[in-house]
């Protein structure tokens, strides 16, 4: 099962970090993803793409995830050579996370 | 909810927002106050250098749209418009204002225009040693390029316009949540030190600042999540109680959507440590939040809490750094790909050979790896890709060069590249330092038609 069946993902930029927000459509799927998407395993999963480190914040009540992904944006928005300088694309990414 | 709720539309979540949805909140919301968040970080400086061109520019180049569209609803309802569209002009911005109501054959109208977020001159003088965030420079070494420096000012600063009568408050830089913090402070006579109801008005307006992305915006992705009648998206409103608590909500029978979903992807949009929000007024404090639907398109926000606010302010920098060269350049059909990867070498080797090897570089194949990079997924054949180059490089004639040498493709690259272009910009940077509040000093100003 892929992380899109069970949760949506927003991404924000902050300087040279992108912000990811994990949220689980139903509220008693949180428990799964705060086992399986460890800041190791998202950080892994951006490789290539996120240089870290990677911090991870828990919102149980919202059953949302909060991730803080570190030099992340090529330099920031206001440098970046990137097309998707925001990095307003890498939460799409994070829906293709296999869960066990 | 209460009828002394306070509500507070958001009329622009960026700088090219859409204005008709700003129009019909104007007129069917019911407001008090519709606020237009406007300025990117790197906006003031943009808009400095236009200053420098034309001492009658550098405010908003939308302002005089966005005015005649909802002035004349604004005014007759009583609506108050707060906005940070000021940028690096707020005083000619407020005079701008004044103008669309003199050609709308509006009377009496007044603004009151925010001065103080420009610190270049405090930071030059006695800023050199303040070290600038996320690098291992200070503002010594970033001076000769320096454009612009304005502190975040917070909703404190709004307060004495607030309490004077004019109908529009024009500001340059603010803290986005402020614009909306500050009313619910004057309105409520919140006090400066009043933590949790500080946290909780800025988590209202963190909530509103992006307009449409809390009310479908920014959210829709087919089959999964769905939104209706996205193409008239509504921008959202708050119905903020004297306790801080909020529902948001919208216009009824627009476009888009209210849900728990909508409101909890836009309390963690650009967000880090959700316990420590760190703002102008408050640290605020979104941890315990929690989000109910109340009704449709009704979300109940509490929860919200703030700590006390920290000694300085953070200031954003804008400096020249260097131009960007970038040239596309289109492939289709059987080995797209192939030729879009030849293309890209080709260029890479000669603007090798011309010496620009040792600049910063990005060789995409959009359509096969220019946002995902080397993490990108191996598909199947593209029907079409294109390539792209870009680099940073010191000078205008560089970035020039870089451009063309991806056109030149045209005629001494791979067989059918179609549809190339090319752009050459020079980069204003952004960065931040933080600078003790006590050296920032604020001011209003009240401009009548009159005068």
């Amino acid at each position: 099962m892929l992380l899109r069946n069970i949760a949506h993902t927003r991404t924000g930029d902050k300087g040279n970090r992108s912000t990811l927000s994990v949220i689980a459509y139903d509220p008693k799927d949180f428990d799964l993803l705060e086992k399986q998407l460890t800041a190791e395993r998202v950080q892994a999963h951006f490789a290539g793409m996120v240089h870290g480190p990677v911090e991870r914040y828990a919102l149980p009540q919202l059953g949302a995830l909060n991730f803080v992904m570190h030099n992340a944006l090529c330099g920031g928005v206001t440098r970046s050579l990137a097309l998707d300088a925001h990095g307003k694309c890498l939460s799409a990414h994070l829906l293709t996370f296999v869960m066990e | 909810m209460d009828k002394q709720a306070l509500r507070i539309g958001a009329g622009a979540g960026y700088a090219g927002d859409r204005i008709a949805p700003a129009v019909e909140l104007a007129e069917k919301g019911q407001l008090d106050y519709l606020v237009f968040e406007c300025l990117a970080e790197r906006t003031i400086a943009l808009a400095q250098l236009e200053r420098t061109k034309d001492a009658a520019a550098g405010f908003d180049p939308m302002l005089q749209a966005r005015m005649r569209a909802v002035l004349p609803a604004c005014i007759s309802q009583g609506v108050r418009i707060i906005s940070n569209m000021g940028a690096a002009n707020p005083l000619q911005a407020g005079q701008a204002v004044l103008a669309v109501a003199d050609e709308l054959g509006l009377h009496q109208v007044k603004v009151a225009v925010v001065l103080g977020d420009d610190v270049l001159a405090t930071l030059i003088q006695t800023g050199s040693s303040l070290s600038v965030q996320e690098s291992t420079q200070t503002l010594a070494d970033l001076q000769a390029q320096l454009i612009s420096a304005n502190a975040y000012l917070g909703a404190e600063a709004l307060l004495p316009a607030l309490q004077t009568d004019a109908q529009v408050i024009i500001t340059g830089r603010v803290a986005d949540p402020a614009l909306f913090l500050a009313p619910l402070m004057h309105h409520f006579s919140w006090a400066p030190n009043d933590w949790t109801r500080l946290g909780k008005g800025v988590l209202v307006g963190h909530l509103l600042e992006c307009a449409a992305q809390i009310t479908g915006g920014y959210f829709a992705d087919p089959g999964y999540k769905d939104v209706p009648n996205l193409a008239r998206l509504g921008f959202p409103l708050a119905e903020v109680s004297a306790s801080g608590d909020a529902v948001i909500t919208k216009v009824p029978n627009s476009g888009g959507c209210v849900t728990v979903a909508t409101c909890t992807e836009q309390l963690l949009y650009e967000i880090e440590d959700p316990a420590r929000y760190l703002q102008p007024d408050v640290v605020a404090d979104f941890s315990q939040v929690k989000l109910t639907q109340s009704g449709p398109d009704r979300v109940q926000v509490m929860g919200g809490q703030g700590h006390p606010r920290t000694d300085t302010l953070k200031v954003t920098l804008g400096y020249r750094d260097g131009f960007i060269g970038e040239g596309q350049i289109s492939y289709a059909g059987p080995g797209a790909q192939a030729r879009g990867q030849l293309a890209l070498d080709l260029v890479r080797q000669r603007l090798a050979d011309a010496g620009y090897g040792k600049f910063e570089g990005r060789y995409d194949l959009m359509g096969v790896n220019a946002i995902f990079g080397p993490g990108s997924p191996a598909g199947s054949e593209p029907a079409e890709v294109r390539a792209r180059v870009a680099l940073r490089v010191p000078t205008l004639q560089q970035a020039t060069q870089v451009a063309q040498e991806v056109e030149a493709l045209y005629t001494n690259g791979p067989a059918g590249g179609g549809g190339a272009s090319r752009s050459v910009r020079e980069v204003i940077a952004a960065a931040a330092v933080l600078m003790p509040r006590s050296a920032v000093h604020t001011s209003t100003v009240l401009l009548t038609q009159d005068t």
